[in-house]
């Protein structure tokens, strides 16, 4: 009884990281035209290399069981043989520059693949890549219909989406494995790639470059919606923050005017308009906060803002002085940007 | 025979381990002080005049620390300090990084300037600038005239450059000679 129990469970262990190849943040798991591609050389990679490797090890059992002949005289050459030894090395060593060859190939050609999805006017995303959140900005040619948020970033679901990369501290790298292979964003450089999700989802992304301290939480969300639903998220951007409406809320409209806050942070529509840090004018329709470290939820803000080195050490959010009535009235006002 | 070197090598390697803790990086200050626990603000206006010292734990704290001063650089760009004193060579502002210092060159008086300001100009940045952040802005002002050790001062940019690295800068004061 006890035996199979344990079978049962040896059997199911290497089970365990197949549950990775699903959800919102795998490669192995493709939601768009450059995903699929990748995800399709990773398999045959993946096949290919395993039936090589099964191959020589095969090779090499037999070569260890089999027992070499008695011979009479051990330095005669054996000229039979070598001929045999010859022509098999040799054609390994063929069979190992086409396989290597046709790797090459394959990969070259999905990379022409991935290069060549594009489309006419495509939604172009500026996506500037800080210690640590990604700050996002949407050109258009009309100024005024330009937008800037923050770590995440919303796409019209079908259409190709064209992306550029920049960073202006390290080199940092993005990656949204559902969707497209790894693209550094490099100081001082503009990299390119044009992102298209098939159908309309929420995609995770990371930071795949080691950038700092808290290179593991500097995530971003890529939310894929109908055309529709797209250019109404983008028009509610466009416009000012709302205006506080209680007295707790206009209490911490004052607060974040007069206290450190104004000093990194833009919320458009008031006097905020710095750019060290993330733009909070619609704070709270975004679905995490601090670069998906936490949910967005009054509690989860409140513990950002009230000791932000406990929830991201190092991060550039100093710790303010505010009472607890005073962090109250903040997270009221900012709850409300809505 | 071979023990002894063998055990004197590991115990050297086990030596300069030790060399690896540079410093501790303190990203929050300890306890978080309320504003009312603070040193009171205490003005006296005229330049070079002896202004009241307080003791404070901090400036020993950020004065030559690695850490403290980059991050000091970082926010000197991004509260536009570039603005008046445009990298330390000065504009509507004194220059920061020569031998000339209107109210003397201690940590303290750099923290004081930035966080009650001084008259003809620098505005006050202490309800703005959390007072770490202050100590921090002080501690890399004091850095611009070649002030603190070059092990702790920033190296230089990723981006162009408008002045030497500072750690690269000799002593303003001395110019690089010995005095």
């Amino acid at each position: 009884m006890k035996a199979t129990g344990l079978h049962r469970a040896a059997a199911l262990l290497p089970m365990i990281p197949l549950s990775g190849c699903t959800g919102i943040q795998s490669a192995l798991d493709p939601k768009g035209p450059a995903a699929s591609e990748l995800a399709w050389l990773i398999w045959f990679f993946t096949g290919l290399c395993s039936l090589i490797w099964l191959a020589v090890m095969i090779v090499l059992i037999w070569g260890l069981s089999k027992r070499r002949g008695d011979r009479a005289e051990p330095l005669d050459i054996d000229e039979a043989g070598d001929r045999k030894a010859t022509r098999v090395v040799t054609g390994a060593v063929a069979a190992t520059v086409l396989m290597m060859i046709v790797l090459s190939l394959l990969s070259y050609f999905s990379n022409r693949t991935i290069a060549a999805i594009g489309g006419q006017n495509p939604v172009t995303i500026k996506l500037t890549g800080h210690q640590w959140w990604w700050e996002v900005r949407y050109e258009s040619d009309q100024p005024r219909r330009t937008l800037t948020t923050a770590n995440e970033i919303h796409i019209p679901a079908g259409e190709p989406v064209r992306v550029v990369l920049s960073s202006t501290d390290v080199i940092h790298s993005f990656w949204v494995p559902a969707l497209h292979g790894k693209k550094d964003l490099i100081p001082g450089f503009d990299n390119e790639l044009t992102l298209k999700a098939d159908k309309p989802g929420v995609y995770r992304g990371q930071c795949a470059e080691f950038c700092g301290a808290q290179h593991a939480h500097m995530a971003l969300m890529v939310v894929a919606e109908p055309r529709e639903a797209f250019d109404g998220w983008y028009n509610a951007q466009l416009s000012n923050a709302r205006q506080p409406e209680t007295d707790e809320q206009r209490a911490g409209h004052d607060l974040f005017m007069n206290r450190p806050c104004i000093m990194c942070h833009k919320i458009q529509g008031t006097k905020a308009a710095a750019n060290t840090g993330p733009d909070l004018t619609h704070l709270a329709g975004r679905q995490t906060i601090a670069a998906g470290t936490l949910h967005m939820s009054r509690g989860n803000l409140a513990a950002w803002i009230a000791d932000p080195q406990s929830v991201k050490p190092g991060a550039r959010m100093p710790t303010m002085n505010l009472s607890g009535d005073e962090l109250n009235a903040v997270v009221a006002y900012l709850e409300h940007l809505k | 025979m071979m023990r002894k070197p063998a055990s004197l090598a590991i115990g050297l390697a086990l030596a300069v381990l030790g060399g690896c803790q540079r410093e501790e990086r303190e990203t929050r200050p300890e306890p978080v002080l309320g504003e009312s626990q603070q040193a009171v603000p205490v003005t006296a206006l005229e330049p070079g005049g002896n202004r009241p010292q307080f003791s404070n734990p901090k400036a020993a704290q950020f004065e030559g620390n690695a850490y403290h001063i980059s991050q000091g650089k970082t926010l000197f760009s991004a509260f536009n300090c570039n603005g008046c004193h445009s990298n330390g060579g000065g504009g509507m502002g004194p220059a920061l990084m020569d031998e000339k210092w209107l109210y003397g060159n201690s940590i303290e008086s750099i923290h004081a300037s930035i966080r009650d300001g001084r008259p003809n100009g620098m505005p006050t940045f202490g309800r703005l600038i959390p007072d770490d952040q202050l100590w921090e802005l002080a501690a890399y002002v004091k850095s611009m005239g070649g002030n603190v050790p070059s092990a702790a001062a920033p190296g230089r940019n990723d981006d162009m450059m408008a002045r030497p690295a500072e750690n690269r800068m000799p002593n303003a004061a001395t110019q690089g000679r010995t005095p």
